[in-house]
């Protein structure tokens, strides 16, 4: 195996696209290196990201928020005015795994795992977040929720490495929230998780809205009717029911020992419900 | 092919080779000769292999040995000053917080790393801060006071040292 530490991204596209045999992007590690370990894969070459100085800052820009590839999920949680503006992002990077864990993982390595389970996505696609591509032919930016594609499966073509994820600029009275559920509090992997942000416009009325799911489908899924069904509402009973009720629609969850097909399908529903209740407070409703 | 790697390690530079593939956690056990580091599981779940790269708490067994280059590294070997314990050591001899050892090194650091981000931690905070490290013996309640006495001495002293230091 080779160990390759670039400094650039181009740099790391070319090594990419040139390398012979199985390539593997490093990040944090904390799902390469345990796949590694565990002898599901083994790579002729890695290509270390975390020397490329550009992959690890986050930039406040008027797109947004750039987080690079290799900022660890600590790091989110110490950037106090990301927390300000996407909470619900940051704290579900922030349910990753152990302290151990945070000082390594990143949002991008959550995300190109392909894990329908994993925390920090659905909270990236509610959020509106776009990933930034690099490759042997240049830029392309592609929804979050476009990258992966079944378990451990994702739209990237041969050479191509995420660079950063751009999530939007925060909008005035907007709110996003993420929830999971674990048998344990901490260390364990989402059962069902749900995230909601949504934007209120004059007297509390919900004007723009997205929702996501996670572990309920191969990939986390963005639930359109979910969103329709609290936009131009004030968060009421009926609203929330309707929520639901998309939001139990779109479930095609696996029946395991850790949740039922059934189970998984009521906790959707009851964990949207609540995410989109602490959103909406978020955002200043009441 | 084996690498070269350059690190400064508990505060002196240290050269070591690995292979590429070679974790962080076997290059520091194999080749540097650092055994506190401990190997529970290898798969990130244990905090067994806790140790500090440029200041995070890691687990070792998921960062490769080239990972390391050019950066520092911290283990249970350089916590102490010469013979003086760490006051977090100290606590833990006292109230008796281990039985077989094998988890202490990993407890040690990231009880460290843990007082440092907050001084002063609540029970709770504790548990979460250490839900990455697993005890198979103490029950965790002595790490937990063990800890909890380590916050106040540490923060005793740093009082005192606050207050001669505004006298002069
Ligand atoms: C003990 C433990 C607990 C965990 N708990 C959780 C949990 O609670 N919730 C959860 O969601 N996950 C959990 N995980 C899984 C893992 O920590 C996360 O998925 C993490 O976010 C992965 O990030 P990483 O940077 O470590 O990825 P890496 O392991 O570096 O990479 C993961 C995959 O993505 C690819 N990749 C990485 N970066 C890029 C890039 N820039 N471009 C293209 N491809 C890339 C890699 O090639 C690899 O295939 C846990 C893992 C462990 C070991
Ligand atoms: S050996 Fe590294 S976490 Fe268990
Ligand atoms: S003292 Fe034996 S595992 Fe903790």
């Amino acid at each position: 195996m080779l160990y390759e530490s670039p400094q650039t991204t181009t740099e790391a596209v070319t090594l990419l696209a040139k390398a012979k045999g199985k390539v593997h992007v490093l990040a944090g590690g904390s799902d390469l290196l345990v796949r590694m370990k565990g002898g599901y894969i083994e790579p002729d070459v890695i290509v270390d990201i975390k020397r490329i100085k550009s992959m690890n800052a986050v930039k406040k820009t008027a797109d947004g928020y750039l987080i690079g590839a290799a900022v660890s999920c600590a790091q989110l949680g110490d950037n106090a005015a990301l927390v300000k503006a996407w909470p619900g992002v940051v704290e579900a990077a922030n349910l990753i795994g152990s302290d151990q864990i945070q000082g390594r993982c990143t949002i991008v390595g959550n995300l190109c795992n392909a894990s329908p389970a994993a925390d920090s996505v659905p909270a990236m696609i509610a959020a509106g977040a776009t990933a930034i591509v690099q490759g042997p032919r240049g830029e392309r930016q592609v929804a979050v929720e476009k990258i992966a594609k079944s378990p451990g499966v994702t739209s990237l073509k041969k050479g191509e490495v995420v660079e950063a994820i751009q999530l939007p600029p925060k909008q005035k009275k907007s709110g996003d929230a993420y929830l999971r559920f674990t048998p344990r509090t901490e260390m364990d992997i989402a059962v069902v998780s749900a995230a909601v942000n949504l934007t209120l416009g004059p007297k509390g009325v919900i004007t723009d809205a997205r929702v996501a799911l996670g572990a309920v489908a191969p990939k986390a899924l963005l639930v359109k009717p979910a969103a329709k069904a609290i936009i131009g509402s004030t968060l009421d009973d009926d609203a929330l029911d309707k929520l639901a009720a998309a939001c139990a629609a779109a479930c095609d969850p696996i029946d395991d020992k850790r949740g039922t097909v059934h189970f998984r399908t009521k906790v959707a529903q009851v964990l949207a419900k609540r995410a989109a209740k602490i959103a909406y407070q978020r955002a200043g409703g009441k | 092919m084996s690498m070269v790697v350059n690190s400064t390690i508990n505060g002196d530079p240290i050269e070591f080779s690995c292979e590429p593939d070679e974790t962080l956690m076997d290059a520091l056990r194999n080749r540097v000769g650092l055994k506190g580091v401990k190997e529970g599981c290898g798969t990130g779940d244990c905090g067994a292999c806790s140790i500090r790269l440029d200041g995070a708490l890691v687990c070792s067994c998921l960062v490769l040995g080239a990972e390391a280059e050019g950066r520092k590294v911290d283990t249970v070997e350089g916590m102490s000053d010469g013979a003086q314990l760490h006051v977090l050591q100290t606590k833990f001899l006292e109230h008796a917080a281990l039985q077989c050892g094998v988890c202490t090194p990993g407890f040690l650091i990231a009880a460290q790393a843990l007082l440092e981000k907050n001084p002063t931690p609540s029970e709770e905070e504790i548990r979460y801060g250490l839900a990455g490290n697993l005890c198979r013996c103490t029950g965790y309640d002595k790490i937990v006071r063990a800890v909890q006495d380590a916050a106040k001495t540490m923060n005793k002293r740093s009082k005192s040292k606050k207050t001669t230091g505004r006298k002069k």
